[in-house]
């Protein structure tokens, strides 16, 4: 049945009506579920909708919204500097430590397959789950971290640590996701590169860092990308602690204790919303400047 | 004896202030009839996810088929109680058959708008006072006039209390409760302690717990809410009742000093209450109680619901005379209760289900299964009450003016987005109630327009 491809004007009617759908129907998904959605936020941002009844309700009220944020919402500042601790956590502790066992993994040391297992485990539970389950350990009353030292700290309560208890257990399940795309990565390199630096007197470190490193450029982005996502959009885990109250204020809790709640303030949570598509965008031009920069050359 | 009469009283004395009010807000102008949209997919994207109870119903004839009944009442006991209705009403009614979908209490609020906006249960649970006049007034639930109708027992009081803007009623309900210092009879006569009349007499009462080794008031705050209760109980003992309604309604400044002194006199029992309540439930906060690690407990009478088999030992006072001149006979107690959708998938059995809910025969069988509530009809039936619910319906009946509770009493965008984070700010930090008062007053000028 499969023809061979020999031009636009070779397809039966059928066939480029398929083509015709095959662009239409994905661009307008992205249009209807991304872009409509994301320009409304933007416009709902300077107006004061409250949700119930239809936008023509909806005041526009200029940039109140986004001076209120930054003059009178206490959480906001707090929840900028949380969700940039959580990406220098991400970016200079989970993501280099995934990368490390997944070199180490890849050299085959003893029970790889085990320690591999071990390592993926918690990529494949729900972040709320993952909160959950750290909850067993930081619990003040019943927690096994108190109870093996001691303590009575309240992990999860007490603002002073919760970010930080937060950052280890999503910190838990970020190694093991870096781990696994790296793994992969490593998996692709030609063995032949590595016997070439050792002949040439490469030692390990700069076999790495040299070779195989620079070699593994296209997963190296995308592991900068997947932490950068995962940053901003870290909301599962403080959301099942505390609603993001309480020195877990991120961003995205903030939008979602506007919008989705009795509240409903629809208009103020678009402006918070519009900031954090602002945050984003300037990490998405940057890893698109860089993928352009590949391409080109 | 006195009960039905003085209770009337009691509500009389509730609802018109409250009605009063709140009757010209900014967002009644928007009373759209029955246009709605639906939240931006993008804006909801963000929700965790909990799912909406989808009403299930075949629109059945004259009051048979499937209603649909939405129940926030998540926890053990009054979910039982909840059962325990909806088995006896279908036993009356043998062509109806009732589907409850029972949804998390916190998740229930937060979900409001969008379930109401959504496929909504026939009838659903709802609190009332502010918030129920808010959806009243918005078309999002339906007139059930005709249910009052037929409603005997319902005092005036409780009707008006049901009613919205319009004159309609909006409302059946069902239960009421009292927030009040709760303790255990067993270990205040072991110690040998007495009721505090004054806030001096506490702080010396939770001194002397303190060195039995007792944490003298449980306190959890987690959730956000629980704080709201003690917030209210200072401010009705400082600055009174009118003053609680005033300033819930926008019209009092919050960085004046009336609310300063309440934050002061707050700091001033921070001391003598549980540490680390931010990281703490409600219910883990009652079960240190309940363990006897804690003397006392300010909370609504629901904190009977984790002493199941042991309520006989749970007694309450009022919360202690704080300015002479103020005096200590304002309390709180909050009426929960059940509204019909805009559009039941089956109206006839709602109204029907709604009348039985109302009804004293419905609401002896609910208070008899979560005896931490008292029944909102005055014909019910007031003999198989336990000690608790029979002091709980003096204690309410004898209180001069009767508040709602914060979060129901004022606009939820100011109570969940502002007075949430505030209260917790404050029990953080107690010590820059200037600093807080001045950041509540500027949220609060920007969300209520003045």
């Amino acid at each position: 049945m499969a023809k061979r491809y020999k031009g636009i004007n070779q397809l039966s009617t059928g066939d480029k009506a398929l083509v015709a759908l095959m662009i239409v129907v994905p661009t307008a998904l992205v249009v209807g579920l991304v872009w409509i959605p994301a320009i409304m936020s933007v416009w709902l941002s300077f107006t004061n909708w409250d949700g119930l009844g239809s936008f023509s309700d909806a005041q526009f009220i200029g940039t109140k919204n986004y001076t209120d944020v930054v003059s009178i919402y206490p959480p906001f500042w707090p929840a900028i500097q949380h969700n940039l601790i959580w990406l220098a956590v991400m970016f200079l502790f989970a993501t280099p430590v995934g990368m490390l066992i997944a070199v180490l993994i890849d050299r085959e040391v003893r029970f790889t397959r085990f320690y591999q297992t071990a390592f993926y485990m918690p990529v494949v539970l729900a972040l709320a789950l993952v909160g959950f389950i750290w909850q067993l350990i930081f619990s003040r009353d019943e927690g096994l971290l108190n109870d093996l030292t001691g303590s009575t700290i309240d992990w999860y309560g007490d603002p002073r640590y919760n970010l930080w208890a937060a950052l280890v257990a999503t910190s838990w399940r970020h190694i093991g996701y870096i781990m696994l795309l790296y793994l992969a990565g490593l998996k692709g390199v030609d063995p032949s590169l590595r016997e070439a630096a050792a002949l040439d007197g490469a030692t390990e470190k700069q076999t790495f860092f040299k070779v195989v490193f620079p070699v593994l450029a296209p997963i190296n982005i995308i592991v900068l990308v997947v932490t950068v996502i995962e940053s901003l959009r870290a909301f599962d885990l403080v959301w099942i602690i505390n609603k993001g109250r309480n020195g877990l204020e991120l961003i995205s809790t903030l939008v979602t204790a506007n919008v989705v709640g009795e509240a409903s303030r629809i208009g103020f949570g678009s402006a918070l919303a519009t900031i954090m598509l602002l945050i984003s965008s300037v990490f998405i031009v940057i890893y698109l400047r860089i993928v352009m920069k590949e391409d080109a050359r | 004896m006195s009960r039905p009469s003085s209770e009337d009283a009691y509500l009389a004395s509730l609802v018109p202030a409250s009605v009063r009010a709140q009757r010209f807000s900014r967002r009644n102008l928007l009373v759209g009839a029955g246009a709605f949209a639906v939240t931006p997919a993008l804006l909801a994207a963000c929700s965790s996810g909990s799912s909406t109870p989808a009403a299930s119903t075949s629109g059945g004839g004259a009051a048979t088929g499937t209603v649909s009944l939405g129940s926030n009442q998540s926890d053990a006991v009054p979910k039982a109680a909840v059962a325990a209705v909806v088995d006896a009403f279908k036993k009356d009614n043998a062509g109806l058959d009732v589907k409850v979908n029972t949804v998390d209490h916190n998740t229930f609020q937060e979900q409001i708008n969008n379930y109401l906006q959504g496929s909504p249960d026939d009838v659903f649970a709802w609190f009332a006072g502010y918030r129920m006049r808010f959806f009243a007034s918005k078309g999002l639930a339906g007139d059930i006039s005709d249910v009052w109708g037929n409603l005997a027992g319902m005092s005036d009081a409780m009707k008006k209390s049901s009613t919205g803007d319009d004159g309609k009623q909006y409302f059946v309900p069902s239960t009421y409760y009292p927030w009040a210092m709760f303790y255990r009879k067993s270990v205040w006569a072991a110690k040998g302690y007495t009721v505090p009349k004054t806030l001096d007499e506490l702080m010396t009462l939770g001194r002397k717990m303190k060195a039995d080794g007792l944490v003298p008031i449980a306190f959890g705050d987690k959730d956000g809410w629980p704080a709201m209760g003690t917030f209210d109980q200072i401010n009705l003992r400082v600055n009174g009742y009118d003053f609680h309604v005033s300033l819930m309604a926008g019209k009092e400044d919050w960085a004046g000093d009336k609310v300063k002194k309440v934050f002061d006199t707050w700091r001033g029992l921070l001391e003598i209450h549980q540490a680390d309540s931010l990281g703490r439930t409600w219910q883990e906060a009652a079960q240190s109680l309940q363990k006897k690690e804690s003397g006392m407990y300010l909370l609504g009478s629901f904190v009977a619901q984790q002493f199941k088999g042991e309520e006989d030992d749970l007694d309450f006072f009022n919360f202690p005379q704080i300015d002479s001149a103020i005096g200590a006979d304002a309390i709180e107690a909050p009426i929960d209760g059940y509204m019909m959708a805009k559009k039941p998938k089956n109206e006839a059995g709602a109204k029907k289900l709604l009348g039985y809910i109302g009804s004293a025969a419905g609401q002896d069988v609910l208070v008899k299964a979560d005896p931490s509530v008292v029944a909102a009809n005055g014909k019910a039936s007031t003999a198989a009450y336990t000690a608790l619910q029979k002091k709980s319906a003096e204690f309410v009946a004898s209180a001069k003016s009767i508040a709602q509770f914060l979060d129901r009493d004022t606009r939820p965008d100011f109570a969940s987005t502002v007075m949430i984070p505030a209260i917790q700010d404050f029990i953080k930090t107690p010590t820059d109630v200037d600093g807080l008062v001045k950041k509540i007053q500027a949220q609060k000028l920007s969300i209520f327009g003045s």
